[in-house]
């Protein structure tokens, strides 16, 4: 059974690419064209076109104060301010920085996105060998080749952070955190050098993992039907990973995402970004393999694999809105300013996401999958991928965009262009992958029983 | 009448059962009943059994139990002593919604689950101090009873089910032994 990306795939992910790298490209420019000169006419002109912005900019002000620590001014304060103390900032700069940060915000979002799939997908291979699942064998190889994507699209997202800098991550301007009480507290951890080289050890521990999982995989395809050592090998390394995973994937978590609002806090933040990935990882794997099906491979891939995907999808789904739920009523219940502020900035700003995303994440998956046939039918599985994936893209949307660009958000143009980009950069390396080795793990013990598997 | 005599063919593995169960399906013969010690995976199927649509009911119950929880709550904490919410005493539901989400989910579980539960004992016939219905008190144990009707087709059927592997054939008169 074997696979090679065929070249109509192949040409449309570089057209994606392209595509993709002409939408950022303009994104920046178009953040470009506005500077100190022209601020104060182009918010003229957005106010004389009645745009959004008038009723939000009070609000926006009192986002960002927090944000670029102006905790003790409030609204009436702000105008003030700034005239007194230096670090404050006037509207306009305040504006001009939010535009400067969105190209930089969206391209971050969307390569994050895709990581996390193979991140996800990663974590949950493991746990299929760690638990010595019966099931799943014949789903190994498509796993393997979307894991394919941990390593370059970890190293895109730390490059990311590297050159966007305090474009993104505000503590790491110097200027900031000079006259910010809070965040000097937390500069042992916080701060440039450290963020990156803890990066570089958690890519390089799951890297490590997946390169040699693969390896032990493929060598117990050749090995002898008596000669199991390479699958044991796996198993105990896979159990490793998994406790390496559940630590390293909590710290990055706080690192690449919660460190956007360097004030806010949740301890089960790691864990609410797991359920994220968790839930996109499965969903592409199913994905991936009804289109492979489609294409008349993956033919010991019955109905029942399907269908325990799709009760993963649904199961997860779950999970990811009892995380979110924990997390978003305990702070509402206490109402703890400094914690509040969080989902205050998402539910006035951010409103149509925010709880667009609860719908896409949760209702959709909850209605069309809670049937037991409708998990076996491939174009219905499809439909509710599609919308988990949407929703899990605004999820991390919703994670970023209010620390970086306040309630001048949109999705147009360098959104979509980042989402093209690593979107097709994501299809290349996880179809070229899946072309290299034959797509049946012929070698695992458990091949038999999971390609009789049936439910 | 005839129908009023029937077959009792024993198992005593749980394959062998379900491969007869195949082979006298194939020959069209319908199977009263199967008792078991245990759940037979597929043995449903196996039977030509209608899916079942207890799942349905589970949801319409949870349903019910939703709504008995806003309702409920809606009249405790906001109707009939209005109740000052985590510092928030706006006294609307939908504003205090987040605070009575665990009860939703809870009652809507616990009468899914209740209800579900009276529903498959009364749809099975079950209730307290009811006389047991298995023929051979050693389906309760290790043995497995097919169950099937004669139509003056005593000997091949008997053949049939000798061939299947059952280790022990009876025929049984309804009358001696009514539900």
């Amino acid at each position: 059974m074997e696979y090679k990306i065929s070249n109509r795939l192949k040409i449309g992910a570089i057209v994606l690419i392209v595509l993709g790298v002409l939408g950022v490209g303009y994104g920046f420019m178009d953040a470009s064209s506005v500077t100190k000169e022209n601020i104060t006419e182009f918010l003229a002109n957005e106010d004389h076109h009645g745009a959004h912005a008038t009723e939000g900019h009070g609000k926006a002000h009192e986002d960002v104060a927090t944000h670029h620590e102006l905790d003790t001014h409030g609204e009436e304060a702000h105008g003030a301010a700034h005239a007194e103390e230096d670090h404050s900032m006037s509207h306009e700069e305040h504006v001009l920085h939010q535009i400067h940060n969105r190209p930089w915000s969206a391209l971050y979002v969307a390569a994050f996105f895709f990581f996390m799939i193979a991140l996800g997908v990663l974590a949950f291979y493991a746990i299929q060998y760690a638990a010595q699942a019966g099931w799943s064998p014949v789903l190994f190889r498509v796993m393997e080749g979307i894991t394919a994507y941990v390593l370059p699209g970890g190293l895109i997202v730390l490059l990311i952070a590297f050159f966007a800098d305090s474009h993104i991550f505000i503590w790491m301007d110097e200027d900031v955190v000079a006259h910010d009480a809070l965040i000097q507290g937390k500069a042992g951890w916080l701060n440039k050098t450290g963020f990156m080289i803890r990066g570089l050890i958690f890519l390089a521990g799951w890297s490590v993992y997946r390169i040699f999982a693969r390896k032990f995989s493929v060598a117990q395809d050749n090995a002898d039907i008596n000669d199991n050592r390479n699958f044991k090998k796996n198993f105990r390394i896979s159990a490793g990973f998994l406790v390496f995973y559940i630590y390293t994937e909590s710290m990055m978590s706080w690192d690449w995402i919660m460190s956007v609002d360097p004030h806010w806090f949740s301890t089960l933040f790691g864990w609410y970004v797991f359920a994220s990935m968790f839930v996109s990882g499965i969903t592409v794997i199913a994905l991936i393999t009804i289109y492979l099906k489609s294409k008349g491979l993956l033919t010991f891939v019955n109905n029942s694999h399907i269908h325990d995907l799709a009760k993963f999808m649904f199961g997860i789904s779950i999970f990811w809105t009892y995380l979110w739920f924990s997390q978003f009523m305990l702070i509402w219940y206490s109402n703890i300013p400094e914690e509040v502020t969080y989902f205050v900035t998402r539910i006035q700003d951010y409103n149509l996401p925010f709880f667009g995303m609860l719908a896409l994440n949760f209702i959709f998956p909850l209605l069309l999958l809670m049937n037991s046939d409708y998990k076996r039918i491939p174009w219905f599985v499809v439909m509710a991928g599609v919308v988990i994936l949407c929703g899990h893209y605004i999820d991390i949307f919703n994670m970023i965009m209010p620390a970086t660009v306040g309630d001048r958000w949109f999705i147009g143009i360098p959104e979509i262009g980042s989402i093209l980009l690593f979107g097709g950069l994501f299809l290349l390396v996880v179809f070229t992958a899946l072309g290299k080795y034959p797509l049946l793990a012929k070698g695992n013990p458990f091949i038999k029983e999971s390609e009789h598997f049936h439910y | 009448m005839e129908a009023s005599k029937v077959i009792h063919a024993i198992y005593t593995d749980d394959d062998v059962l379900m491969s007869a169960v195949k082979k006298v399906k194939a020959q069209k013969h319908h199977i009263e009943e199967i008792y078991t010690p245990f759940p037979v995976h597929g043995l449903d199927k196996a039977m030509g059994l209608a899916p079942t649509r207890l799942a349905i009911t589970a949801f319409l119950y949870g349903c019910v139990g939703i709504t008995v929880a806003i309702t409920m709550m809606n009249f405790i904490m906001i109707k009939d002593w209005p109740q000052d919410i985590g510092g928030k005493p706006s006294f609307s539901y939908l504003e205090n919604m987040p605070a009575f989400v665990p009860i939703m989910f809870e009652l809507t579980v616990f009468f899914a689950a209740h209800l579900m539960v009276i529903t498959f004992y009364l749809r099975s016939r079950m209730w307290p101090f009811k006389k047991a219905e298995n023929p051979d008190p050693r389906t309760t144990d290790d043995h497995f009873l097919m169950e099937i009707a004669v139509h003056n087709n005593e000997e091949s059927l008997t053949n049939l089910l000798r061939e299947t592997g059952a280790v022990e054939i009876n025929i049984v008169d309804n009358d001696e032994d009514a539900h």
